[in-house]
């Protein structure tokens, strides 16, 4: 498939770098690393070489432009492949610098006006805000690699050559670094860190200048490794054996994994910056168990309950659009593609793979399509557009037998449902009569930045009512 | 297995491959009559005689052309120069009619000629005749180049050097005449372009060839007795070169010295570090260490001379250094 190839920091300080001259035209066959223009950064000239291989498609951008790390530059793909047409660069650009977008928008004739709001938004990329699917794909790269200190190494420690990875990585673990900038380490220090899932700007370096060796990371390594918690032992149900051994009890460290380092980051960001309120419901559950029981008896492919949540909630979303957005700061941006992450619990952290566009799947495909994700994320070898950008997300902490909680939105979508155990409960009916019905409790946690209270109870009825009664879907 | 000097095994090597081909034959200063100005062509004279023994006058280009000419006709020449600092003057019959011939004919001529001679500094020479000029030859592509370092592989290589259809030069050192070590009675051949584990080792590789493998050895010794596992990769040829066993060690060590007894601007070890440095960046837990001859005209006088080249302390000192040892 064609892809965009974004302009990228090629300087640790570069925020944006003027193309001086393509040294490619569309029909050209591009290699991997073949110089595609020449850019002036805020440092130097600097050769962009290509991250990827293929038939050049299309300059998105012309000799002379300024463009914005993150951008797209040109189109990449097979030959002959059609691309789509971009929002007029110049007029971005334009937009960019004059920073009047609202005004702009408003003075445009209607005609115009789809183009320019995308404009406008891609305009505001500079202030780490993002509409376009060219932007929001960029920021999927670089949410990517924030979680990659540690991941992709570990998936891929050496033929890791993919040119995303590439293209992204360093700019990335620039952005994203807790620890600064960079680290003096040797390849082999690397390569030992990344496959051992210790991010290496964690690790005292010995060497000159304190450059990381191999020596440090194994040192990190076994001092980290006294203190791991073995799996069987960490929450011990039988602790009392533990508790009555002779030994003292000690306090014990446990290194953070790259995957840790970004929860807690990307976690604590959404729940201390994003308002967060909670909405609860339960719902009967009789009608939906008992349909899908009858959809699996008759085929060979069994249907999990949590595609059926998914598929529930996009047809809920699709109603309420409001719900499934996201917070700009000066905008909100209402997502066209209802992407559903759900959240899956690792042995060393939690991923949220996500299914994209289940508005317009079915619950078949995205069952398909759910079992290969969490398949992969349990192997640790989902790609960064994987598991990222999620436009709501769910989670399911229903076989562990809880009741009901409420979980902490997951950026950049505005909520998130907390589902908890199916259980059968007595239910006092219209007619006064006591039955049994099997009960699911749910919470929707809200950004009351963008969703307000109404809004989102009538997206939980609504949601609860299409879980009662599946047949309103079509209604 | 018999115990001789590399200067019996060289003299072993031709008496062979001239008692197995009559159209080898050996040119040179004082190849003859004098039985070589390092003997090792002795007793060549009275076995083939004077059509194969060819003494010349002080003429490099002169016979090194002779060579060149009899090869391209079907002669198995080997021009020894008596050294290769006297070779310079023939440099010019090597790097353009030796090395081009066979490329330039079409394949249509064939250069089965051996260059060889005493290579590198020995003692109290001074700057003229005490000069590592290995990168002149290994510069040149069409050239093979061969610098055994113990009698077994001078014998071997000598032989294959013989035998190959491609100019050979092949690199021997004045000092080294006199080296010991075992050689088999029997026939064999060390195959050209291919390098040698001299020591296993797993903490760092050094890489070496010719003369200065003797000093690799003693500082892989020294370092043994502090624990430190050296692995000496002997590259026994140097174009064309043995890169993945090189390779191969650095994977295992993380590590590499390069010792080379030339000067260090661009030469065969600074080559070979780039190679190393380069194909092996993912595996390497520091900088590639050069330890070179400095790079200055060989001193005459005798304690200069000496630290102008590479010695068991530079050696341990760049191993320590990978090691991230001292300082």
């Amino acid at each position: 498939m064609a892809e965009r190839i974004p302009m990228i920091a090629l300087s640790p300080t570069m925020e944006e770098g003027k193309i001086l001259s393509w040294k490619v035209k569309p029909g050209d066959q591009v290699k991997s690393g073949m110089v595609l223009c020449e850019v002036e950064t805020d440092k130097a000239t600097m050769e962009y070489e290509s991250p990827r291989e293929g038939t050049l498609l299309k300059l998105i951008r012309q000799e002379g432009e300024s463009v914005k790390v993150g951008e797209p530059i040109a189109w990449i793909g097979k030959p002959g492949e059609q691309v789509p047409d971009e929002p007029s660069p110049s007029r971005t650009a334009g937009l960019a610098d004059t920073g009047q977008k609202g005004e702009m928008v408003e003075s445009t004739r209607p005609a115009e006006r789809g183009a320019l709001a995308e404009g406008a938004v891609l305009a505001e990329r500079g202030k780490g805000t993002t509409t376009s699917e060219a932007s929001r794909r960029i920021e999927e790269g670089r949410g990517a690699a924030t979680a990659g200190a540690g991941e992709t190494g570990r998936k891929a420690p050496e033929g890791s050559s993919s040119a995303e990875e590439k293209s992204t990585f360093p700019l990335a673990s620039m952005l994203s670094s807790p620890y600064g900038g960079s680290v003096k380490s040797s390849p082999l220090a690397r390569k030992l860190s990344s496959e051992l899932g210790i991010d290496i700007r964690r690790i005292p370096g010995s060497g000159p200048g304190g450059r990381v060796i191999k020596r440090d990371v194994l040192r990190f390594r076994e001092a980290a490794g006294k203190m791991e918690l073995q799996p069987e032992t960490a929450f011990p149900i039988a602790s009392a054996a533990a508790a009555s051994s002779e030994q003292p009890p000690v306090d014990r460290e446990i290194p953070v994994s790259g995957m840790r380092t970004t929860i807690a980051k990307r976690l604590s960001e959404s729940f201390f910056t994003a308002p967060h309120y909670f909405l609860r419901v339960a719902v009967q559950m009789d009608a939906l168990m008992d349909a899908r029981s009858r959809y699996n008896a008759e085929s060979p492919q069994k249907l999990s309950l949590n595609a059926f949540f998914i598929k529930l909630a996009a047809e809920a979303l699709r109603r309420h659009p409001q719900i499934n957005s996201t917070w700009k700061g000066t905008s909100i941006q209402i997502h066209g593609s209802i992407d559903i992450g759900l959240a899956v619990a690792l042995p060393d952290g939690l991923i949220t793979p996500v299914v994209r566009n289940c508005g317009g799947k079915g619950i078949r495909e995205i069952d398909q399509e759910l079992t290969a994700l969490i398949e992969k994320a349990k192997k640790g070898g989902l790609k960064p557009e994987e598991y990222t950008n999620a436009t709501f997300t769910i989670s399911n902490l229903g076989a562990y037998g809880i009741e009901e909680f409420t979980a902490i939105i997951n950026p950049p979508g505005s909520a998130i449902l907390a589902l908890g155990e199916i259980r059968k409960e007595p239910i006092a009916t219209e007619a006064d009569e006591i039955v049994i019905r099997r009960i699911l409790r749910m919470t929707l946690s809200c950004d009351h930045r963008t969703i307000d209270g109404a809004v989102g109870a009538v997206f939980l009825r609504d949601l609860k009512g299409m879980m009662e009664d599946p047949f309103r879907i079509i209604l | 297995m018999p115990v001789i000097t590399y200067r019996e095994a060289l003299n072993q090597a031709l008496d062979e491959e001239m008692a197995r081909d009559e159209s080898v034959f050996l040119i040179g200063e004082e190849v003859g009559e004098y039985n070589g100005a390092y003997k090792v062509s002795k007793g060549l004279l009275d076995k083939y005689g004077p059509k194969r023994v060819i003494d010349t006058p002080i003429t490099e280009l002169g016979f090194t052309g002779i060579g060149v000419g009899a090869a391209m006709v079907g002669l198995r020449p080997v021009v020894e120069w008596m050294t290769h600092n006297f070779a310079l003057l023939a440099l010019d019959q090597v790097v353009n009619n030796a090395a081009k011939m066979r490329y330039m004919s079409g394949g249509q001529f064939k250069l089965p000629i051996v260059f060889r001679g005493p290579n590198g500094p020995a003692e109290y020479l001074a700057s003229q005749h005490s000069q590592a000029l290995q990168t002149y030859w290994t510069h040149v592509p069409g050239l093979k180049v061969v610098a055994p370092a113990t009698p077994y592989d001078a014998k071997g290589l000598l032989k294959s050097a013989i035998r190959d259809d491609n100019p050979v030069v092949v690199l021997e050192g004045e000092l080294m005449y006199a080296w010991k070590g075992e050689v088999p009675e029997g026939e064999y051949l060390v195959p050209i372009g291919k390098a040698d584990v001299k020591r296993e080792g797993t903490d760092v590789t050094v890489v070496t060839y010719s003369k200065p493998l003797k000093v690799v050895q003693e500082a892989a010794e020294l370092c043994a007795q502090e624990g430190i596992q050296v692995e000496i990769v002997d590259l026994r040829t140097l174009r064309p070169l043995d890169e993945e066993t090189v390779y191969r060690s650095v994977r295992k060590t993380n590590r590499a010295v390069v010792v080379d007894e030339s000067w260090p601007m661009v030469s065969v070890g600074s080559h070979v570090a780039w190679l190393i440095s380069r194909n092996c960046f993912d595996v390497l837990d520091a900088q590639v260490e050069l330890v070179a001859s400095e790079d200055i005209p060989m001193p005459y006088n005798h304690t200069l001379e000496l630290a102008a080249q590479p010695s068991v302390t530079k050696v341990v000192a760049a191993v320590k250094k990978v090691l991230y040892l001292g300082e």
